[in-house]
């Protein structure tokens, strides 16, 4: 553990770490491919809409002393489908289950019937309507719209609107990959998935914030130095907020994964594994958008900027003369413990900002400060 | 947007106890409220707790063949969700079942009288002008007693046209209004609008025609007298003869109906004219308290159209002689209130009566959701068991336990001593979560549906983050060569940032969603906005007081190994005496931040 301190030391001194921009091509081609295989998903097997969405059939039962459980097993198994279960005040069953018809109802009450011990006759099938019905679904749609409207709007006002675009990327790419191991997978959709979702849309717009938070702290006064290009800047600040990326995904997908693995393997199936399959697969879409998607689109978007082009030029040549010239070379990844990188070159007296100088902590304060070792 | 530029001591180190003590205060009082309200656990949702099964029938009426179609169930459906589920929290669900029925699913703990009552009420309501009106009881002889006009001051109901469109007449009378008024009638209650109309009248038109009595003028005719014979029979303290007045008459025709009076224990009948104004002029109704009397009222806004017509109707109605010159606000059949009016009145109306907050608000629910399109009887009621079991939410409990000591072991390994400050912080936000999502239930109807949980199990790590990005940050200075203190006063303002721009992103998706969306949507926007609010919270309240608090501790300052900010583990260099530190070395993944 004391090399995961260590190694947060190291990153943070960007002694260490990994090329995320450099590499992006290769990520930004498992992304694609993911999506697609995902968008092939969706159009070869569809979604399996639950019966909240697509209505379904109905089926009352008399009296039977027939457990929940119970039901809901030769239910799904008769069906094939989700079925939802109700026991009703005189202990008759209500059993709701998705895409049948009238058709397939008679074939479905006679297992029924078997299954619960009372007669066929009995039962009453009818057909019932979706209750998430059209209004509800007009509405979150609508919702979602305006509320994607809004967020870039703000992102484009408190960062800029590369940053807002390239979240918004991040976004569609998680909730496509998302909805896409539903359609793999077959799970059914209802209405605790859509909900899981729309928490993921939450959080990985969260998350790629936090980077680009980072980001745009370490980028200003960029043009005013020689040294970095933005491309090495902002993967300084992903490497930096690495860390953090990590633990939160972490604490975040603990609890989702004990709900998947635990929750829903001892269970199987049913609404938890719905709203937990969803929430996990999301969660680690959002966590990885963020990092190798989101920042590294902002990098390239960026580098088309005409001046940071021409930085980016200025920096090769600076360096290319300092080669020449025999001196020790900097490069984007590594430097020297003596030439410690920063955002703030030597060109650059001062940041642009008030307040306290960059400068090493006084060293006669850190009294009880063991005398640090060198590693 | 960002955090807003305040001094970087802003939160002053000095006084971390105070916050502390807010939290401290705030949760004792939310537990306590918890413990006196009687609910000590959140209601839970109809997957999770069953409740109760209302199947309502569509009924043909004569009249209208074929008015069961898809349609029209589909339009009931989300009439009826809207009634029984206003702020979208509450987890009732609505459905069709076969062609002709609706299931409504209830979530226990919910009142299921007024939950019933709210899902039959067809709504439609009219607006028609008073032409004779009685005492409950068979009149003797058929003399249309005007009303008894006994003006007690509850009544006083005073129309109060909103200042937007302030009707110019200064009421003449008695009534105490500021406004244009419509004095209190007899049924104590003020002007108001009222129907949406149904689009059929329901129907077996009985004895429909346009008779008027009095001074007005068309000569009775047979129907007239008819109506009015009617009308002396008709005893109002009978339930049954309540129902079957005016049933079935259409809203053109004049018909009988019945009525509390104003004391609320007695009935008066009405013989009244043809609909003038109907629900579907009323634009938005609220209950509100009258500020004059303080007592709870409706108040309606109508349509642009509606405004006209009832303006053109309540000027004619002001020129006549009591109790000619009441309106009669009929909501199924049933007078509601018959305020008498004196001037011209406008686009707002207002319904006062013996209304308690409960009553005004379902009536402003059901006049804000419109008439449903079909008229519907109660077939049967029943309890529904949970439709997951419990074992769903069991195991849910479980493996979210499971998942939270994961998290708290993995905090422990990685930040030590720190991971302290980081489970307080966690207790505070569940026991925070726990306790308003309780309190909610009897306020709101509010109700955790299993996704709910999930999403509160998620909103935790969500809300571990913030500590996260506090304690890297806080880190990050110290390994910059700070000493504690210092660096949790400089790490702050930058945390602050990125965690209100963050939360600021979730509570926007929260908000908009709570806004536009309907049932489910909007119940989980609710408590995705709820959590991202204690988030905030907690951080600022707790989380940071307490870190400034911790750092004057020599456990900490110290960097003991089990501290979290052992120099070693965190691979702190110490500043190596150089005259000039290589510009950047004090640059970490940030710049030095604005003060």
């Amino acid at each position: 553990m004391s090399k995961l301190g260590n190694l947060g030391a190291r990153l943070y001194r960007g002694e260490v770490g990994y090329d995320f921009v450099g590499k992006r091509k290769i990520w930004y081609a498992v992304s694609i491919l993911i999506t697609i295989t995902a968008i092939l998903g969706l159009a070869v097997r569809g979604l399996n809409m639950g019966i909240e969405f697509e209505g379904g059939a109905v089926f009352n039962t008399p009296k039977t002393s027939v457990s929940v459980a119970q039901a809901e097993e030769s239910a799904e198994k008769a069906s094939g489908h989700d079925a939802i279960v109700q026991k009703l005040g005189d202990d008759a069953m209500r059993i709701q289950i998705a895409g049948v018809d009238i058709d397939k109802s008679d074939r479905i009450k006679a297992a029924l019937a078997k299954d619960l011990d009372v007669k066929a006759a009995d039962i009453n099938a009818d057909l019932v309507g979706p209750s998430w019905g059209e209004q509800i679904a007009n509405k979150a749609w609508q919702g979602l719209a305006i509320f994607m409207v809004l967020v870039v709007i703000y992102l484009a006002i408190a960062f800029e609107w590369r940053m807002a675009l390239a979240a918004l990327i991040a976004l569609i790419h998680d909730i496509t990959i998302t909805v896409g191991v539903y359609a793999l997978v077959g799970f059914e959709v209802t209405p605790g998935t859509v909900i899981g979702l729309l928490t993921i849309l939450g959080y990985s717009l969260y998350d790629t914030v936090v980077v680009f938070d980072s980001l745009k702290e370490q980028s200003k006064d960029l043009t005013k130095q020689t040294r970095f290009t933005y491309s090495e800047v902002a993967n300084r600040s992903i490497n930096g907020t690495l860390v953090r990326s990590i633990n939160t995904t972490v604490v975040a997908l603990l609890p989702v994964a004990g709900l998947l693995f635990i929750g829903g393997g001892v269970l199987g199936a049913g609404m938890l594994n719905d709203i937990s399959l969803s929430l996990f697969v999301g969660l680690a879409a959002g966590a990885y958008s963020s990092i190798f998607i989101a920042t590294p689109l902002v990098a390239d978007f960026k580098e088309r900027e005409p001046q940071l082009k021409a930085l980016k030029k200025r920096v090769l040549a600076k360096r290319a003369s300092a080669a020449a010239r025999g001196n020790v070379v900097e490069d984007g990844d590594f430097r020297g413990e003596d030439e410690p990188r920063g955002s703030v070159p030597d060109e650059d007296a001062t940041p642009a900002v008030v307040g306290p100088r960059a400068q090493p902590a006084s060293r006669s304060r850190g009294k009880g400060r063991p005398s640090g070792k060198r590693r | 947007m960002a955090a807003p530029k305040k001094g970087r001591r802003q939160s002053a180190p000095g006084k971390p106890g105070r916050a502390l003590v807010f939290i401290l205060i705030a949760l004792v009082a939310l537990t306590g409220g918890m413990f006196l309200s009687g609910h000590t656990t959140p209601r839970l949702g109809i997957d999770l707790a069953g409740g109760t099964s209302i199947t309502l029938e569509a009924r043909n009426e004569p009249g209208q063949k074929n008015a069961i179609n898809p349609t029209n169930m589909n339009t009931a459906v989300d009439i009826i969700n809207n009634r029984v589920n206003g702020l979208g929290v509450s987890e009732a669900e609505v459905q069709t079942q076969g062609d002709r029925n609706i299931i409504v699913n209830i979530p226990k703990g919910t009142n299921e009288k007024q939950a019933r009552d709210q899902v039959g009420t067809t709504a439609q309501l009219y607006f028609r002008p008073v032409i004779t009106q009685a005492p409950g009881e068979p009149t003797p002889s058929d003399t249309p007693s005007s009303g008894t006009d006994k003006e007690k001051d509850k009544d006083k109901s005073t129309d109060k046209d909103k200042a937007t469109d302030k009707a110019t007449d200064k009421p003449t009378d008695k009534d105490a209004a500021n406004s244009p008024s419509s004095s209190a009638s007899p049924q104590g209650r003020a002007v108001s609008e009222a129907l949406k109309a149904d689009p059929t009248p329901s129907g077996k038109a009985k004895d429909g025609e346009d008779g008027k009595k009095k001074d007005e003028t068309p000569a009775p005719d047979p129907a007239t007298a008819k109506l009015q014979e009617q009308f002396t029979k008709l005893d109002c303290t009978d339930k049954k003869a309540r129902a079957a007045a005016g049933k079935g008459v259409k809203p053109s025709e004049p018909t009988i109906a019945c009525g509390k009076s104003p004391d609320g224990k007695t009935w008066d009948k009405f013989i009244l004219a043809p609909a003038e104004v109907n629900g579907k002029d009323v634009d938005e109704a609220k209950a509100t308290i009258n500020q004059q009397t303080g007592a709870w009222v409706v108040n309606m806004e109508f349509t642009k159209g509606g405004s006209k017509k009832f303006a053109a109707t309540t000027g004619k109605l002001s020129q006549q002689q009591p109790p000619q010159n009441q309106f009669a606000i009929v909501l199924d059949g049933e007078v509601v209130s018959a305020p008498s009016v004196n001037t011209t009145l406008n686009s707002n109306a207002e319904i006062s009566g013996s209304f308690t907050q409960d009553s005004a608000k379902d009536l402003a629910n059901v006049l804000s959701y419109g008439a449903l399109p079909l008229t519907f009887h109660e077939q049967s009621v029943t309890t529904v068991s949970p439709a997951l079991g419990g074992e769903q939410l069991e195991a849910g409990l479980i493996a979210g336990a499971i998942g939270l000591a994961l998290v708290v072991i993995y905090l422990v390994v990685y930040y030590r001593g720190l991971s302290l400050i980081a489970i307080a912080s966690l207790l505070v936000s569940a026991a925070l979560t726990y306790t308003i999502m309780t309190l909610l239930g009897p306020t709101i109807h509010f109700a955790l549906n299993l996704p709910a949980v999930c999403g509160a199990i998620v909103a935790i790590g969500i809300t571990a983050d913030s500590f996260i990005v506090f304690f890297e940050r806080v880190r990050d200075e110290v390994r910059e060569g700070r000493t504690l203190r210092p660096a949790v006063e400089r790490a702050w303002p930058r945390a602050r940032r990125t965690i209100l721009v963050s939360d600021f992103v979730s509570f926007l998706a929260a908000a908009v969603l709570f806004v536009v969306t309907v049932g489910k949507v909007q119940g989980f926007a609710f408590t995705l906005g709820l959590t991202t609010l204690l988030d905030v919270v907690v951080v600022f309240f707790f989380t940071k007081p307490l870190m400034t608090l911790m750092a004057r501790k020599k456990f900490f300052a110290s960097g003991h190994p089990w501290s979290g900010f052992d120099p070693k583990r965190l691979g702190i260099k110490p500043p190596i005496r150089r005259s000039r530190r290589a510009p950047g070395s004090s640059v970490g993944p940030v710049d030095p931040k604005e003060a």
